[in-house]
C-alpha cells in the first residue's frame, strides 16, 4: 500500500508539472523545455524556508512562486524575441543556467551535496508526515491547479492562447498585444510548476540539482506529448502512464542480471510506437 | 476627404526596393483598386500599411492627421484598420465560430482572463456567419473548410472588426463564381456603410465593376492612377501589366 501511495504521490507532482507546461506548449504553441528550472526554484525556496527559518510548508510554497513568477517574467521577457526552434533553445539555455545555479551557488544551495532534512507539512493540527495524508494534500492541489488552469483556457484569454499557437501575425493585426499573453501564461505555468517542486521538495526531503536537469524538462514536456497536447486531462493521463509505466515493468518477468535494461529498453519502444501511431498523443488535440 | 495617404513610403528586402517612394492618397468610404503586375510591390504596401513589415523611411498618414513613421501589426486596429491575407491565414485547429469569436472579444490581457465570451458576442459572430453563409459550419475546425470557404471565413473575420479600412489583399482568388458575387456584395455593402476599401486584384472585370479608384504599381513605383475605365487604357499600363 505504500508503495501505491508513493507512486500516487510521484503522480500528483508530475501531473501538476505537466498542466502547467500544457498552457505553454499545448496552448501557446511555445515549445518550452526549462520547466525544471522553476520546479527546481520552487523546490529550493521550499528546502531553504524549511531547513534555515523554520516558516511553514505553505509559506514556502508562496515564496517559491514568488521567486518562480520574477525569474519567469524575466526570461520570458528575453526568449519573446525568440521563435520556433530558437524559443526552444532559447529555454534549453536558461534551463542550464539555473541548474548551474543551483550547483554552484553552495552558500545558498550547499551544490552538489544538496539540502537534507526538509520537514513535511502541518496544517491545522494535521500531520502530513504521513504519507497518505500527504497524498490527499498532493491531490486536493492537483485539483486546485487543475481547475484553475481550465479556468484559464475556457476564457477569452485561453482563446487568444490558442490563436498565438496557430498564427501569432495573424492575431496581432486583430488588435493583440501577444507579448502580454505569452509572458502571462508563462509565468502562470512557471509558478505551477514551483508549487509541484514544493511538493517535490517536503515529500522526499531532500533536493540536490540533479533533480533539476534538462533531462527532466524532457521528461515533463514527454508527459504532455504522450498524453495529449491543448488538453488538460491529456496530461493527467500522460503523468499516469509516464509514472505507471516504468513501475508495472518491473513486474515482467525478465531475467535479473538484464532486468533493468530491458526495461529502459521495452519503455523506449513503447514510447517511440505510441508516437508513431498517435503523434497527437493519447487524447490530444493539437500536434507540434 | 483623404482617409490614408502615404507619403514617400520606402521598402527594401536586400537593397532590392520593393515599395519605391510610394505617395498615394485613398478617400474615404471609396473602393480603391491596387493592381500591378507580380512582384510589383501590391503585398508589401499592404502589410507596411498594416504594420506586418517595418517602413524603411516614408510616413503613413490616418484621417489627414495621425502621422505614422512607425506602426506595429496589433496597433492597426485602434486605427480603424484591418486586413485579409494573400494567402489564407485561418486559426485553422480552432473552431469556426472561435475564429470570429477571438476578434469581437476583450483584448486586455487582465479582463480576458475573466471573460468567456456573451450573448453580445456571439450575436456579432453569428450576424458575419450568416452573411458568408457559414453559420451551419461554425463548430467545425476551419482546417476542414474547402478552400472557398476558407476565404470567406477570413473575410468574415474582417467584417467582424467593424472597421473603417478594410485592406482585402486578392479576395477573389481561387473562388467559384457564386462565392465571387458573395463577395463582391459584401465590398459593396460595406461601401454602401461608407467604409473605405483597398482591394488588391487581378481581375480587371471586378476591378472595373468594383473600384471608384485605382493605382497601378510597377516595381514598387507608383506607375498611374486614375478611374479604372481611364487608367485601364492607358500604353504604359497595358504593357507593364499585359507584358504588351
Amino acid at each position: 500500500m505504500e508503495y501505491l501511495i508513493h507512486l500516487a504521490i510521484l503522480f500528483s507532482i508530475y501531473a501538476m508539472l505537466g498542466v502547467g507546461l500544457n498552457l505553454v506548449v499545448g496552448y501557446t504553441g511555445l515549445l518550452s523545455v526549462t520547466h525544471a528550472a522553476f520546479y527546481g526554484i520552487g523546490a529550493y525556496a521550499t528546502a531553504i524556508l524549511l531547513t534555515k527559518t523554520g516558516a511553514g510548508f505553505f509559506a514556502s510554497i508562496i515564496l517559491g512562486m514568488i521567486v518562480a513568477i520574477a525569474v519567469s517574467f524575466l526570461i520570458g521577457i528575453v526568449l519573446s524575441k525568440f521563435k520556433g526552434d530558437y524559443y526552444a533553445l532559447g529555454t534549453f539555455g536558461f534551463n542550464t543556467i539555473v541548474f548551474a545555479i543551483f550547483l554552484n551557488w553552495q552558500s545558498l544551495t550547499r551544490g552538489p551535496l544538496g539540502i537534507p532534512g526538509i520537514s513535511k507539512p502541518e496544517l491545522f493540527g494535521i500531520n502530513f508526515a504521513d504519507n497518505l495524508n500527504f497524498l490527499i494534500l498532493a491531490l486536493v492541489s492537483l485539483g486546485l491547479i487543475y481547475f484553475i488552469s481550465r479556468f484559464i483556457v475556457n476564457s477569452s484569454f485561453g482563446r487568444v492562447l490558442k490563436t498565438i499557437r496557430e498564427d501569432e501575425e495573424a492575431i496581432q493585426v486583430f488588435g493583440y498585444n501577444t507579448l502580454y499573453f505569452k509572458l502571462a501564461i508563462f509565468v502562470i505555468s512557471a509558478a505551477i510548476a514551483a508549487v509541484a517542486g514544493s511538493f517535490f521538495a517536503s515529500y522526499i526531503t531532500f533536493v540536490d540539482p540533479s533533480s533539476f536537469r534538462l533531462m527532466e524538462s524532457v521528461f515533463i514536456l514527454a508527459i504532455i506529448i504522450l498524453g495529449g497536447l491543448a488538453n488538460l486531462r491529456g496530461s493527467i493521463l500522460g503523468a499516469l502512464f509516464l509514472i505507471l509505466l516504468p513501475e508495472t515493468l518491473r513486474f515482467v518477468g525478465f531475467p535479473a542480471d538484464i532486468a533493468a535494461q530491458m526495461r529502459q529498453v521495452v519503455y523506449g519502444v513503447i514510447l517511440i510506437l505510441l508516437m508513431l501511431y498517435r503523434p497527437q498523443g493519447l487524447i490530444g488535440e493539437y500536434k507540434l | 476627404m483623404k482617409i490614408l495617404e502615404t507619403k514617400n513610403l520606402t521598402k527594401r528586402f536586400n537593397g532590392v526596393h520593393a515599395v519605391d517612394c510610394l505617395s498615394i492618397g485613398i478617400e474615404k468610404g471609396s473602393i480603391t483598386g491596387i493592381i500591378g503586375p507580380n512582384g510589383s510591390g501590391k503585398t508589401t504596401l499592404i502589410n507596411l500599411l498594416s504594420g506586418v513589415l517595418p517602413m524603411d523611411s516614408g510616413e503613413m498618414i490616418i484621417g489627414e492627421a495621425q502621422k505614422l513613421t512607425r506602426i506595429l501589426p496589433h496597433q492597426i486596429s485602434f486605427y480603424g484598420i484591418t486586413r485579409t491575407f494573400q494567402n489564407v491565414r485561418l486559426f485553422e485547429q480552432m473552431t469556426v465560430l472561435d475564429n470570429i469569436l477571438v476578434v469581437v472579444t476583450e483584448r486586455n490581457v487582465f479582463s480576458a482572463f475573466f471573460e468567456k465570451h456573451t450573448e453580445y458576442h456571439r450575436k456579432l459572430a453569428e450576424e458575419v456567419l450568416q452573411k458568408i453563409g457559414l453559420w451551419e459550419k461554425r463548430e467545425q475546425l476551419a482546417i476542414n473548410l474547402s478552400y472557398g470557404q476558407r476565404k470567406l471565413l477570413e473575410i468574415a473575420r474582417a467584417l467582424a472588426m467593424k472597421s473603417e479600412i478594410y485592406l482585402f489583399d486578392e479576395p477573389f482568388a481561387g473562388l467559384f463564381p457564386e462565392m465571387r458575387k458573395v463577395v463582391s456584395g459584401i465590398i459593396q455593402g460595406l461601401k454602401q456603410e461608407n467604409k473605405t476599401i483597398i482591394l488588391i486584384e487581378h481581375d480587371m472585370g471586378l476591378i472595373r465593376e468594383l473600384c471608384d479608384y485605382i493605382f497601378v504599381m510597377d516595381e514598387g513605383k507608383l506607375l498611374a492612377d486614375g478611374k479604372p475605365d481611364h487608367v485601364l487604357e492607358k500604353r504604359e499600363v497595358i504593357e507593364a501589366y499585359l507584358g504588351e
